[in-house]
């Protein structure tokens, strides 16, 4: 049984399962997909189930750099939604060049995509660079970013509107032309695979562990810690920008004090939700995956019900609260003691019988 | 209660998930004594000091104290500091952000306000008449370490505490600073201070202690005065064993001669690394075994630092069997088969939170590169051939490398190393704070290893040890090399003519 | 020199930040003067930065005391937020008077420090977290207990709202040539009180001090007998209240309840906090730092909206950098000033 409990699964399933049994208890109709079809005439699934699979993705993709950061740095990067803006205001402008409303593309969207990949990164590197080299606190140096991020997407576009009209940009956000499942599912899927791949075939895993626990001990034994960190930042840059492009194709446009606002709290729950311990470390891909998934049902629940998106967040916060307060160790061992002392008067009373 | 005795611990019992800490230890301390608690690693000394200062909660047992009538429960360290128990621990328990006096005086007294003038005018007279060479404005962190010891210690001077607890005080202090401590304990024994000290060093104890109480295991040896203790029958009691195992090591023969005709396995000319040591000259030959002595802060860990590039080096010519080398970080030294077990093993060994089979790969790992990691069966054949080799103590190779005692974690750092296979081996320290019995499988393992050839450079604070093991020692005197000694030099009063330099020679 | 390079070695962590915003201030100020024109030496346009910011000064206040402790509390523009909003809609759809008004300002304050400290110092649990749970809750209860942003009508809190104190001495001339005394609204001699009586706190009392141990390292505090739990809680505590109170002032300043009041001010507030030489790790920092803190990002502000660049995204382009370049001088200072010491 505690055995149980000490898995780092343990949370975020114990968190799905509870939200889906609300579901089920609440309404049933949760559950239910229908298959139906768009204006283009395509099949496409919908319910609430797709919509976490599809919205759920995105942070799921941004959850996977947000670990890495956490266990390398012990800290969070509260700038992501900001990043997010600047590489999406970096597509729009590849893709429209000066004229907001081109009726053309004037860049492939491959082009669009790797530039913004690359701001991203440079993004990522810097702070990266703040606090691999310079020291600072990972929250406090991406504070920086999340101060002047939107500003700067604003000032790529100088503060338009760019709109895409081509069509196949929206399939990015939306669906493929012939599947019915979201397309940002399966584009997450790719950076999972991607990610469990490197985190077979490469030292990743090793090497971020080993520095987010003891830096001083893991120089000692060949490592280079800042770079280590750094190389932690930029994995997150590339991860923003393929989330942010899947943001803007979603819209074909942009909002730049709205486009993912928040998303960086809903990242880092994802990691605290998997069970990783945000002070850095050790950390479990898959839990910090299945975090994503488990806000955004939480996210969808609560639309669900009618709860006004600006008042969604008290909400979530109750619940994160409940969570994490039943997660802290001290709780924990709490229960797990009150937990053998039932078991164990059981077993008195049943031996007594 | 006896008549004149000060703490009477009775049948504590201590229980961590799946150890028991302690069983049944009694333990009396009475006025005026200097009682020194022993046992290795694991013994449970550590904890039984925390039970006593309410770190802890105890699970069974009373604490009787001079002047309560019935058994006191003492639930935090300010519990207990109320109850005139003090205790300066071996690390630094002290905030380096505040000044000295605010450190001497934080956490106590009545009132809620702070009146800086008093309180610095206190703390001033109390470090001149303890003559400790620090300001009470000073910022703590701008001070030496043996120096933040010592305001540690004034600390709970101050505190007129009827029971002082100095938990391995002596190991960042040198010979000078150890001697005006004793001198501070006889001052307190003498006002009636009941001190109990826990320390490694055996010396130290026949030199100021009056009682002795063994613990093994969790639980109690005996209590025995000092002078029906000799030594050797002391460390036997520790070990719980005969001390044939300590007299095999000493007899083995340690001349080295070099082969003719072959450069030396690693060769430094005016090495200078940027942690403020003089240049200076090293070399070892294949299968060697050499050491750097001094006191502490003589930079003797520097010196090897530097060899390894785990400071800055700033300049010198290095060579690696004869060929020029540039080592300027630790992936280069270990690029060319150095390995390097850190002074300090919590802060620069272990990686606490993997496991014992992770730590052990990861030397090798980072020399294998970034893409090639090793599969789940070859990290599992390295970790299991080296648990077994070393004996080290573990439930499984998965264990997390912190639950292990501080013996078995420097086998592992050690395993980490040999897997790496190097040509040269630099051990700083490697039987500081570990239990007897580790110490002696280290030392002979240093010999078997360099009568198979590899070169070692082994670095402690026993001079004892290092006589056992090296057949030449470079001495070391505030940051220079200042001597060298082979073959018949080597011995007990010779290291120490050198190192004392110039006053000896009068 | 030799005795100045002493001074710096010996001078603590704290004056030494301490002394770098002080400067900085000054040289920005007369940077102003000198760039902007005159306007700047008009001593209500200093006063008008006060009164803009007496509610950030209460945040930053609040926010040092949980730094210096080596925590963290996001969620006071939250909480100022839904202060505004709970205020507003007492005010004028209740009727209601404006000393209880007050009194649920510190209400709702005092419940999110209580609780905020209870679940980090005694439960463990990680204040980023925490206080990440409490800006979400309290932006979100701002909207469910009003959502459109409205002006409060009620006439007591009006005339309470335009009271001016008139600062003896100082005032200017306008275009007309009538003397025209400069003021500073009520929030702002709040602020400046509760600035004094933080600054006597945090070096004349033990619970004060407390707060450094704590920060400097928490381990040790505990073995010197400090109850960390306790002072964790408290500082968390004072920065609820702190957030009550500054609430109150900034609704007292803008007259209005709205979901998106308070946007950003906890960025604001930590920024100021950093650039007023608190470091994020504990154990260093000073109130009147802070109070400099809040006025360096200010006057800032206005040096950009002076000087034309009124687009929006300056302003938050010239914090950012303006943080970043105080991070990177504490860095490289206590960097410089820890090897030292090494040697």
């Amino acid at each position: 049984m505690s055995k149980i409990f000490r898995n780092q699964l343990f949370i975020p399933i114990a968190a799905l399962l509870l939200l889906a049994v609300f579901n089920l208890i609440a309404d049933p109709s949760f559950f239910k997909i229908t298959l139906g079809y768009n204006s283009a005439g395509d099949p496409v699934l919908s319910g609430y189930l797709m919509t976490i699979l599809d919205y759920g993705s995105e942070l799921a993709i941004l959850a996977i750099g947000m670990t890495l950061v956490t266990a390398a740095s012990g800290g969070q990067d509260i700038s992501v939604g900001a990043a997010i803006a600047i590489s999406g205001s970096v597509v729009l402008r590849v893709l429209c060049g000066r004229d907001h409303h081109a009726e053309t593309m004037q860049a492939p969207i491959i082009v669009a995509f790797l530039i913004s990949c690359v701001v991203a990164m440079i993004f990522g590197a810097f702070n990266g660079a703040l606090v691999a080299f310079f020291k600072i606190q990972p929250m406090v140096a991406t504070l920086i970013l999340f101060t002047a991020g939107r500003s700067i997407a604003a000032w790529i576009n100088n503060n338009e509107l760019p709109i895409v009209n081509e069509i196949s940009f929206s399939y990015f956000g939306g669906f493929i032309p012939g599947i019915p499942v979201p397309t940002p599912f399966f584009i997450a899927l790719a950076c999972v695979i991607v990610i469990f791949l490197a985190l077979k075939f490469t030292n990743l895993g090793l090497y971020t562990q080993s520095v987010g626990i003891n830096e001083s001990s893991s120089r000692l034994n060949g490592l280079n810690p800042e770079f280590i960190k750094f190389l932690a930042f930029i994995i997150l840059g590339l991860c923003v920008a393929v989330a942010a492009l899947i943001k803007v194709s979603r819209l074909s446009t942009i909002n730049y004090s709205v486009i993912a606002k928040d998303i960086e709290m809903d990242a880092i729950l994802a990691v605290a939700l998997g069970g990783n311990a945000l002070s850095g470390g050790k950390f479990n891909m898959g839990a910090s995956i299945l975090g994503a998934y488990v806000i955004q049902f939480l996210t969808t629940t609560l639309y669900k019900f009618n709860v006004p998106a600006d008042a969604l967040p008290a909400y979530k916060a109750v619940v994160v609260i409940l969570l994490v307060v039943f997660s802290a160790p001290t709780v924990r061992e709490f229960f797990s003691g009150l937990w053998k002392k039932m078991t164990k008067k059981g077993v008195e009373a049943n031996a007594k019988a | 209660m006896k008549e004149n005795a000060i703490l009477e611990m009775k049948a504590i019992d201590k229980v961590f998930p799946g150890v028991l800490a302690l069983q049944g230890v009694d333990f009396t301390l009475c006025e005026g004594e200097i009682h020194a608690l022993m046992g290795e690693n694991g013994a449970g000394k550590s904890t039984l000091i925390k039970v006593l200062t309410g770190v802890y909660a105890k699970d069974n047992g009373q604490i009787y104290l001079k002047g309560y009538d019935k058994p006191v429960i003492i639930r935090s360290p300010q519990d207990a500091q109320k109850m005139g128990i003090s205790t300066v621990y071996q690390e630094i328990t002290l905030c380096p952000n505040l000044s000295v006096a605010e450190n001497m005086y934080i956490g106590r007294g009545k009132g809620s306000g702070v009146n800086w003038k008093k309180m610095n005018e206190d703390a001033t007279k109390i470090l001149q008449s303890l003559d400790i060479p620090a300001k009470a404005d000073q910022q703590l962190s701008s001070c030496s370490i043996a120096v933040q010891q010592m305001v540690a210690i004034a600390r709970a001077v101050d505190m007129d505490c009827k029971v002082l607890i100095l938990d391995e005080p002596t190991s960042s202090l040198d010979e000078q600073e150890v001697e005006k401590l004793f001198k501070l304990m006889r001052d307190l024994k003498a006002r009636g201070v009941g001190i109990i000290f826990v320390t490694h060093f055996l010396d130290q104890v026949y030199e100021v202690c009056d009682k002795i109480t063994v613990l093994r295991d969790g639980k109690l040896v005996g209590e025995y005065e000092i002078k029906d203790l000799p030594r050797v029958q002391l460390v036997s009691k520790m070990l719980g064993k005969e001390l044939d195992d300590l007299s095999d090591i000493s007899g083995e023969s340690k001349k080295y001669e070099a082969q003719p005709g072959l450069a030396p396995v690693f060769e430094a000319k005016q090495l200078v690394s940027d942690a403020g040591i003089k240049p200076f000259d090293f070399y070892i030959q294949k299968g060697e075994v050499n050491g750097f002595t001094g006191l502490l802060g003589s930079g003797r860990s520097e010196c090897v630092r530097a060899i390894f590039g785990a400071d800055r080096v700033l300049g010198g010519n290095v060579q690696k069997d004869g060929k020029a080398v540039k080592i300027t970080k630790p992936i280069d030294a270990m690029r060319n088969g150095i390995g390097y077990l850190p002074e300090d093993r919590k802060v620069d060994g272990i990686v606490g939170d993997l496991s014992v089979r992770e730590n052990i790969i990861l030397a090798l790992q980072v020399l294998k590169g970034f893409f090639r990691p090793f599969s789940k069966a070859e990290a599992n054949k390295f970790a299991d051939e080296y648990i077994k080799l070393l004996d080290i103590k573990t439930a499984s190779a998965d264990t997390p490398i912190k639950s292990l005692s501080g013996g078995n974690q420097q086998k592992v750092i050690l395993a980490r190393w040999l897997l790496t296979h190097p040509d040269y081996l630099i051990l700083d320290e490697p039987t500081r704070g570990i239990d007897v019995g580790t110490k002696v499988d280290i030392q002979k393992l240093v010999l078997k290893l360099a009568s198979e050839g590899m070169s070692i450079t082994f670095i402690s604070s026993e001079t004892d040890e290092m006589l056992r093991t090296c057949s030449r020692m470079i001495v070391m005197r505030d940051r220079a090399v200042v001597g060298e000694l082979t073959g018949e030099e080597l011995t007990q009063s010779k290291i120490m003519n050198t190192i004392a330099g110039g006053e000896a020679k009068k | 020199m030799q005795k100045l390079k002493e001074k710096f070695k010996n001078i603590s962590d704290t004056n030494l930040l301490l002394l770098i915003t002080i400067v900085v201030f000054f040289l920005m100020y007369i940077g102003a003067v000198v760039f902007q024109g005159k306007g700047f030496l008009k001593p209500q346009t200093f006063f008008n930065i006060l009164n803009a910011n007496a509610a950030l000064i209460l945040l930053a206040c609040g926010l040092s005391l949980v730094m210096i402790t080596g925590s963290i509390d996001i969620s006071v523009g939250g909480v100022t937020a839904l202060v505004s909003m709970c205020c507003a809609v007492y005010l004028d759809y209740q009727g209601g008077n404006v000393f209880v008004s007050m009194l649920i300002a510190l209400g709702i304050g005092l419940a999110f420090g209580l609780v905020q400290g209870i679940l980090i110092a005694y439960l463990d649990i990680q204040p980023f977290i925490v206080t990440l749970a409490g800006m979400f809750f309290a932006r979100g209860m701002t909207t469910i207990v009003h959502t459109n942003p409205f002006n409060v009508e009620n006439p007591n809190f009006v005339a309470l709202k335009e009271t001016r104190v008139n600062v003896p001495g100082m005032g200017s001339v306008n275009k007309l040539g009538v003397y025209v005394p400069a003021y500073v609204e009520l929030g702002v001699l709040v602020a400046l009180l509760i600035v004094l009586a933080l600054f006597f706190i945090l070096r004349y009392t033990k619970l004060g001090r407390n707060f450094y141990a704590v920060g400097g390292n928490n381990q040790s505090a505990l073995m010197l007998g400090i109850n960390v739990k306790r002072t964790k809680f408290f500082a968390h505590l004072l920065c609820g209240v702190l957030a009550g109170i500054g609430g109150y002032v900034y609704f007292l300043h803008v007259g209005s309840g709205a979901p998106s009041h308070a946007q950003g001010a906890e960025m604001n507030a930590i920024a100021s906090s950093i650039i007023g030489g608190t470091m994020l790790t504990g154990g260093v920092g000073n109130i009147i730092g802070t109070f400099f803190g809040v006025l360096s990002l200010s006057t800032i502000q206005n040096i950009v909206s002076s000087a034309g660049l009124d687009q929006a995204w300056w302003t938050g382009i010239t914090i950012a950098a303006m943080l970043c370049l105080f991070l990177v001088i504490q860095s490289v200072v206590m960097a410089r000033k820890k090897k030292q010491v090494k040697k």
